[in-house]
């Protein structure tokens, strides 16, 4: 399949200068291209905030993957964003044993205190997205949640008041 | 040592030791405590003489099934002829587990020697360790710790890689997590071949969980004689075993205690029991994929994996699940059937429509709409997703519900005739 991707005019591509260089590295992990399709989406979000189609084209591209297979794999992944998300991108597990724990009430202090209002979507000042998701490995801690990179461990509905502070 | 809580008296520390220690994170602060000493020893072994080592000590996988691991190594083609390839499984996703990531966070070099011990052992040149995406910070240190590890040269011509999942619990398994490194979507692959003759990149492949390997390094040190010995119960089950102990007990955390142990004493001498005011209802000992234990079960069971066996559930993970009275059954089970029902990979017809009407026949039932064969056309769905499918995560959302209608089956039917079977708790 030969596919010409067009950028269109304001498209900056990711995957230049430095950024090719660190991609250069991660290929020498592996002795295939395609094996460097996880690292590469990631290098991807962290620079252009989420996984969009021309982010998909430009990948397949610079890996001689198809865009249609990329995409195959970015959906598979719970992590990788198909659309834009807040400032601060939050994610409650509200599992089994955090549920008992109290995690549905950490839920609603974060939808209610940010003004996300919904799971899963973005607050009006863009700066909060709130998502459930399922079991993050630290139910001894309940209720864990990460707020974009960082891991906080044992929220409770007070301590929700101060997270909102220090990440607005 | 109950991280992060004190020690307690009656736990066996070893792979705990350092856990809350910060300078055993480093990797100076880890040969200070004797750190890289064993992969030194095992370096100028054979790659057998290891594996027999661990063979000899009788350790099994900490991932869930339990495996001999010195076993698992023999399987690895004797004659190399093409790459051989490890995989580290820090995927830990199992609800009620979260071990994997205490070893991570505070002993990163010994995954690290663990790894390369294993990766001599079974003659493999590279080592893939791959983390959950949601691992933020083991991720951090352990890639410092393999960036000091590399600049001290430890690793010899062994070369270990990390590698990021990005957010599906069924990359724990053992196929999946291989397509996951080769950049594919994450479905498990039909066995056989099985990963010691085509695993990763099609080449000969041993996968082992953290735990298991972080293991590795004292056996060498201490012996497989010491580390056999360690066992309260059946000689089949030996050595320490991380406990994550979470849910409705007062103080949750990591247990490290000697195979064989009182699961009673466990939840409570060294978790405190069930909050004050509460009794214990319901146990699940080993991660959410296995049956769960009622109350009189779970202070008879011994923690070994036949220990476990004869109560009627399994060892697993290690995760321990605990509910008080005031735990909701039916909604708790409900909440387990939608994890799996979401973590499906749904190649699997028996998995995917099983998890998914499982979980639709449940919320059902909550919502006062259940019919009075519910019960039975779960019981009957179960059975179609046991045994049936590729991995076994169909088998895993059948556990839970299988066992929960046995043992509380009041629960079930106080919500069919109308009425709810627990107070309603205020959340
Ligand atoms: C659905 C599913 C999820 C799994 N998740 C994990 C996991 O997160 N971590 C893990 O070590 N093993 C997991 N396993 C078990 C692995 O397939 C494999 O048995 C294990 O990593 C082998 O290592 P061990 O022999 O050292 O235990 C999972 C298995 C299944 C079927
Ligand atoms: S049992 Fe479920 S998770 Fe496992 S391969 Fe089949 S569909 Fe996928
Ligand atoms: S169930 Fe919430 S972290 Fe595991």
């Amino acid at each position: 399949m030969t596919q010409s991707v067009s950028h269109g005019e304001d498209y900056q591509p990711v995957f230049d200068g430095k950024i090719m260089d660190e991609l250069q590295t991660v290929l020498q992990r592996y002795p295939t291209k395609q094996a460097a399709l996880l690292p590469t989406l990631w290098i991807a979000q962290r620079e252009h905030g989420w996984i969009s189609d021309r982010i998909m084209a430009e990948v397949a591209e610079v890996l001689g993957l198809t865009p249609a297979y990329v995409k195959g794999v970015v959906t598979f992944y719970t992590m990788y964003h198909q659309h834009p998300v807040g400032k601060n991108f939050v994610q409650v597990c509200t599992t089994s044993p955090c549920n008992i724990c109290g995690a549905e009430a950490v839920m609603k202090a974060l939808l209610e205190q940010t003004g996300a209002q919904d799971a899963g979507a973005t607050s009006a000042d863009g700066k909060w997205t709130i998502v459930e998701v399922e079991c993050l490995g630290a139910c001894g801690f309940a209720t864990p949640v990460l707020v974009n990179d960082d891991f906080l461990e044992s929220v409770t509905p007070e301590k929700v008041p101060e997270i909102v502070k220090k990440y607005r | 040592m109950g991280y992060p809580h004190k020690p307690h008296p009656k736990e066996t520390v070893v792979l705990s030791q350092h856990f809350g220690d910060v300078e055993a994170r480093t990797h100076k602060g880890w040969v200070k405590r004797g750190g890289y000493e064993a992969l030194a020893q095992a370096l100028k072994l054979e790659p057998a003489a290891v594996t027999d080592v661990v063979k000899e000590s009788g350790l099994r996988g900490r991932g869930g099934a339990g495996f001999p691991t010195g076993l698992k190594w023999s399987f690895m083609p004797k004659e190399k002829k093409r790459p051989h390839y490890l995989c580290v499984n820090a995927d830990e996703s199992e609800p009620g587990t979260f071990k994997d990531r205490e070893i991570m966070r505070w002993t990163p070099h010994a995954l690290l020697e663990g790894t390369a011990i294993a990766a001599h052992a079974i003659r493999a040149e590279v080592a893939y360790i791959y983390i959950r995406g949601e691992f933020t910070e083991p991720w951090t240190i352990i890639e410092r710790a393999l960036a000091e590890a590399n600049a001290a040269g430890v690793f010899g011509t062994i070369k270990v890689y990390l590698h990021r999942g990005a957010g599906a619990y069924i990359c724990g398994e053992e196929t999946a997590l291989m397509n996951s490194i080769e950049g594919k979507r994450g479905n498990p692959r039909i066995k056989p071949p099985f990963p010691a003759a085509a695993g990763l990149f099609g080449m000969p492949t041993t996968i082992n969980n953290v735990e298991t390997l972080a293991a590795v390094p004292h056996i060498l040190t201490r012996g497989a004689a010491w580390y056999k010995g360690l066992c309260l119960s059946n000689p089949k089950s030996t050595g320490t075993k991380l406990f994550s102990v979470c849910g409705n007990v007062q103080r949750p955390g990591n247990y490290e205690v000697t195979m064989g142990f009182p699961l009673k004493d466990l939840l409570y001498d060294m978790c405190g029991g069930p909050p004050a005011g509460r009794t214990l209802k319901a146990c699940i000992p080993g991660g959410s994929s296995v049956p769960i234990l009622t109350r009189e079960e779970t202070e008879a069971c011994l923690l070994d994996y036949e220990g476990v066996v004869e109560k009627g559930s399994m060892l697993g993970s290690g995760g321990v699940i605990v509910f008080d009275d005031s735990a909701d059954m039916v909604y708790q089970i409900m909440r387990l059937a939608r994890f799996y029902a979401h973590e499906s990979c749904a190649q699997c017809t028996q998995c995917r429509e099983g998890t998914a009407w499982t979980t639709k026949i449940m919320e059902r039932i909550l919502a006062g709409q259940g019919k009075t064969k519910d019960l039975d056309l779960l019981l009957d769905l179960s059975e179609n997703m046991t045994g049936k499918t590729i991995c076994v995560l169909s088998d895993s959302c059948a556990a839970p519900v299988v066992s929960g209608i046995k043992k509380f089956r009041g629960e079930f039917e106080a919500y069919l005739a109308g009425k709810r079977p627990v107070p309603v708790m205020v959340s």
